[in-house]
């Protein structure tokens, strides 16, 4: 289980994330909204281990997350970032078995045994991606390609994974298997997850939880229905919304009011 | 980078795959090295050439033909392979490293770095031959690093980037570079004018042995690194998420890569484009994972720079060119290629 403790990241003299606390729960899906430069991003970055907190501790199983060597945090936490950026041809196999260094017996030496591949190809085939197996990175469209990066951290076998905006650039149809896939592992496996996202309404329907950010604060946290209020809302991304109910699933629903155009 | 010179290489690299491939290219580099113990502006008879290589006896040779063999051509031809080796490995590990496909050890200006601790090692050290290649090694290192971080900003280093800031720093050691050349007498300075090109021929038995033996376990330690290598060219934030500790595996190669251009440069001069051509040409046969291109690079790169010195010493024989002027000539328009396609 991971958890951050009350934490404190600065870049310099500017604190990106103040005073956080957020446990990430076995069976759980947690959305962190909130406006651009809330410190979302930084929130995930630290839980990964990637930023240290200045004050506070992030905890994995009731140890300091540092203490962990680094190949033992990955086959723990899978990390999923915004955009893959290649500069060399990958083929999606390639890409995939990456996951599967933090795996390696040997070290930085080695081969992928018959498990690395067989791991592979089960995410393959769930993220659809099987026919693509052997085509290169760069020829896919950019649905496809967070598919791969998607099946890359589900490759990891990690149980707790960090998702920065997973569905950005998909479609309806493809936003909804990724944030499918996300909460099978969750509620199936006992996976737990966070996810960055700007898309309220999305998060709305398939997180447990939300975290509501604003200048690096925690503003509020709790189940959809208790955070997305009118006022809380309103307040964070300084605009006016109308809430009201999902009328097929009952959740909360937001319509911002612009008012552009009158 | 899509192109025609897109790889197309899909197949995975596995084990046996690549114990093939580099026993393949071994063969190769075997076949090249005897055709250019033969070739030459004195054309020795193979079939003798190559039962005196094996048995070391003289194999009906003459006593000339013998000492053409054994203490010109042969030292020359493992010392070209060696520098092919160094640069060509040093060259796929940089680019890994730096997510750069134009990354190159004489592009990024660790050559001149190399020459210039080579330089202050002649001239200051001059009677202490091991000199040379520690200080060329210190050179080469100093230089990279000063490269990374010009070239870092808080975007990662783009290709561009990258270029320029080796551009400065090569320009900075050029500088440098004259500046030590107008210290050392009229005489010296046509060799070494001739060296900085680079120069096959002046190496002693010592520096060959240690180009030899720094080659081979150089380009070894940056392949036992290849499995992290090919998650840093996926980007150092991926390949630290991935379990991969960055900031070791950076040192290693950094170290790894400046022993193998510093010994290559004291032993030589500074010979271009090694590390760019072989590569690029490994990547496009066999696919990105720097577990074969590395080994790989390896291999071509010392038949590369054994086949360049074989044009240097004939094309215009009994004169000789420097064998970088011939990889440059190769590599020059494959760069400017790469480049204009990026």
């Amino acid at each position: 289980m991971l958890e951050a403790r009350n934490i404190t990241i600065s870049y310099g003299a500017r604190q990106a994330i103040t005073g956080v606390s957020l446990k990430l729960n076995a069976g759980e899906v947690t959305a962190i909204l909130g406006p651009n430069g809330a410190g979302k991003s930084s929130l995930l970055r630290a839980f990964n281990g990637a930023l240290k907190p200045s004050k506070g501790e992030i905890v994995l199983d009731e140890l300091p997350l540092r203490t962990f060597p680094r190949r033992a945090v990955s086959r723990r936490i899978a990390a999923v970032a915004q955009e893959a950026d290649l500069r060399f041809p990958v083929t999606v196999l390639e890409f995939v078995l990456g996951a599967r260094y933090a795996w390696a017996s040997t070290g930085a030496w080695g081969w992928e045994t018959e498990r690395d591949l067989e791991v592979a190809f089960a995410v393959l085939h769930e993220t659809e991606l099987e026919a693509f197996s052997g085509r290169l990175m760069n020829e896919l469209s950019g649905g496809e390609r967070q598919r791969a990066v998607l099946a890359r951290a589900l490759a990891t076998e990690a149980t707790i994974l960090l998702l920065d905006e997973p569905t950005a650039n998909l479609d309806l149809g493809h936003q909804a298997a990724i944030l499918a896939l996300v909460r099978d592992r969750c509620d199936r496996r006992g996976a737990s997850a966070a996810v960055v996202t700007h898309d309220i309404n999305l998060a709305a329907e398939f997180a447990d939880r939300l975290l509501l950010l604003k200048g690096g604060e925690p503003v509020a946290l709790g189940a959809p229905r208790e955070v997305l209020t009118e006022k809380l809302v309103g307040e964070v991304f300084e605009v006016k919304v109308l809430v009201d109910a999902h009328p097929v699933t009952g959740v909360p629903r937001i319509t911002p009011v612009h008012e552009l155009r009158r | 980078m899509s192109s025609t010179l897109q790889l197309r290489a899909t197949v995975r690299a596995t084990f046996r795959r690549t114990l093939f491939v580099c026993g393949l290219l071994l063969l190769i580099l075997f076949v090249v090295l005897v055709i250019a113990t033969v070739v030459g502006s004195q054309r020795l008879p193979i079939t003798n050439a190559l039962c005196a290589l094996i048995s070391r006896s003289k194999c009906g040779l003459s006593s000339e033909q013998q000492a053409i063999l054994f203490d010109i051509r042969l030292p020359r031809i493992l010392l070209a392979g060696a520098v092919g080796m160094c640069l060509a490995s040093a060259g796929a590990a940089y680019q890994a490293l730096l997510r750069n496909p134009l990354a190159e050890p004489y592009l990024l200006g660790v050559s001149n770095g190399a020459a210039v601790g080579t330089m202050v090692a002649l001239v200051f050290f001059g009677t202490h031959e091991w000199s040379r290649p520690v200080m060329a090694f210190a050179g080469a290192l100093i230089a990279s690093f000063a490269v990374y971080q010009l070239a870092r900003s808080r975007a990662g280093a783009s290709p561009e980037r990258l270029i320029l800031a080796g551009v400065i720093v090569t320009t900075f050691l050029s500088s440098a570079i004259v500046f030590i050349t107008t210290l050392m007498d009229a005489t010296r300075i046509r060799s070494f004018t001739f060296w900085l090109l680079g120069d096959l021929s002046g190496a002693t038995s010592s520096l060959l042995t240690i180009a030899v033996v720094v080659a081979i376990l150089g380009s070894a330690v940056l392949t036992t690194y290849a499995r992290p290598l090919n998650l840093l060219m996926l980007g150092e934030r991926d390949a630290f998420d991935l379990g991969v500790e960055v900031g070791r595996v950076r040192l290693i190669v950094f170290l790894a890569a400046g022993l193998l251009v510093g010994t290559s440069v004291a032993s030589s001069g500074s010979v271009g484009y090694v590390g760019l051509v072989v590569p690029h040409l490994v990547r496009l046969t066999f696919g990105s994972d720097n577990r074969l291109t590395i080994p790989a690079s390896a291999l071509t790169g010392a038949a590369f720079v054994i086949v360049a010195d074989m044009l240097a010493r004939t094309l215009i024989a009994p004169r000789e060119l420097p064998v970088g002027a011939i990889t440059a000539l190769i590599g020059a328009p494959l760069f400017i290629y790469l480049l204009k396609r990026g």
